[in-house]
């Protein structure tokens, strides 16, 4: 599989949201304006690429050679936690900006299962490091790009009448459905 | 705040997926069958209920600031003992659910747990809570994945229901059958705590019973907003 191929089908055909279902706490629970939603897409693309790197280097360089490769779980969640934090402090002295956009979408990311699950998945198909970063990078946009749809679409239904006992979650579940079934049409692409 | 109130709280009131929307990831992905979401949820249980205790038992040694930190680790440790247990006895499961064993560590139910409860009460009370919640997580997914493997495959924990003639509704078993199932499920939830509560109000008022026996129609309630 080609660079580019493997590019499209992290974003569109194997979206990490609607098709592998994961990171779907976020994308209920931040998913109700534009704004949230770009600034937790944005932070995921910016974690996501760097854990991804520095598990892969820690499984290849620690791990293995240990030989104690059943850690995995314990050492990559540690490794995704310390990092987060790093970054939020590294963000807060060096760009300002930044941190005010993504500051606090940053401690809600140790418990996304989509960078933990990101990770796990290069270890799992032996990607090489360049091929896991723009895996996971394009894991990342994809999970952008769902954010950023359904908060679309959740606001445009803040307008419509919608029977009681579906109003909220259980009509934007229905509706992430719905995407998931038009996302699956992209399966023939590839 | 008796052991049995903890337990049961888990079962209905506080439902983790359904009512606090914890820890859906697992809920949506593995629950293409029964029998993989009756196994996924024994094994959310397992840390759900050590780590409860664990936290519960340490929570004055471990200062404020780091506790999350410890929380993580305390569940992590948890959760690579059941990958090896996994992989040990029930194999064929660990390679169906596949990265969403090591995922139960960033199940958003174990840390929520560990910080809204455990971190606050003594030992038996998070043990309750943990069983309660975690039996609840079960319940839950197993139910998720009958409904979908019944609509989807025609089969429930593998045993063909319908016989050959049955067109399987493909869809469910795929990932967008997931949201529509959870969707409707949370729906269906919502409408029968409304009825019950207007059952409730109903009993206040002393209004006839046949209210509630149809169950909250239009007629009903309009009936009931006049009165």
């Amino acid at each position: 599989m080609s660079i580019f191929e493997l590019f499209i089908s992290a974003i569109f055909v194997n979206n990490i949201v609607l098709s592998q279902n994961l990171g779907n706490c976020p994308y209920v629970g931040c998913s109700k304006e534009k704004g949230v939603a770009l600034g937790m897409g944005g932070a995921v693309i910016f974690v996501i690429i760097m854990a991804t790197v520095f598990t892969w280097l820690t499984q290849k360089y620690i791990l293995v050679p240990l030989n104690v490769t059943y850690l995995q779980t314990l050492v990559f969640i540690l490794i995704i936690a310390s990092l987060v934090q790093f970054v939020e402090m590294f963000l807060k002295k060096a760009v300002p900006p930044l941190y005010s956009a993504l500051g606090i979408f940053l401690p809600l990311i140790t418990t996304n299962c989509a960078v933990m699950g990101a990770t796990l998945v290069v270890q799992r198909e032996k990607y090489d490091l360049l091929t896991g970063a723009l895996y996971s990078c394009a894991s990342g946009v994809g999970f952008l790009l769902a954010l950023l749809l359904m908060a679309g679409i959740r606001e445009r239904l803040e307008t419509l009448r919608v029977p009681k006992a579906m109003a909220g979650t259980p009509i934007s579940l229905v509706m992430a459905g719905i995407m998931a079934l038009a996302f699956m049409a992209f399966k023939g692409m590839i | 705040m008796s052991f049995f109130k903890e337990f049961t709280k888990g079962l209905w009131n506080e439902l983790p997926p359904f009512r606090l929307l914890l820890g859906l990831c697992p809920v949506l992905a593995i629950t293409k069958n029964a029998n993989n979401g009756l196994g996924m949820g024994l094994a959310v249980l397992f840390v759900l209920v050590l780590s409860n205790m664990i936290v519960s038992l340490v929570r004055d040694i471990i200062p404020k600031k780091v506790r999350i930190a410890c929380f993580i680790i305390i569940a992590a440790t948890l959760v690579v003992a059941v990958e090896l247990l996994m992989q040990a006895y029930a194999y064929p499961l660990y390679q169906q659910l596949g990265i969403f064993v090591p995922l139960i560590v960033v199940n958003c139910i174990i840390l929520g747990r560990a910080e809204a409860f455990a971190a606050k009460n003594p030992v038996y009370l998070s043990i309750a809570d943990g069983l309660g919640m975690g039996i609840g997580f079960t319940l839950s997914l197993t139910f998720l994945g009958s409904v979908r493997e019944i609509l989807g495959a025609g089969s429930i924990f593998g045993y063909s229901l319908f016989g050959e003639s049955f067109e399987p509704f493909h869809i469910m078993v795929e990932a967008p059958g997931a949201f529509i199932c959870l969707g409707v499920i949370l729906g269906f939830m919502n409408y029968l705590s409304k009825v019950q509560n207007r059952r409730r109000g109903l009993d206040k008022k002393n209004v006839g019973s046949a209210c509630s026996v149809c169950g909250g129609c239009t007629a009903c309630s309009r009936g009931n907003a006049s009165a």
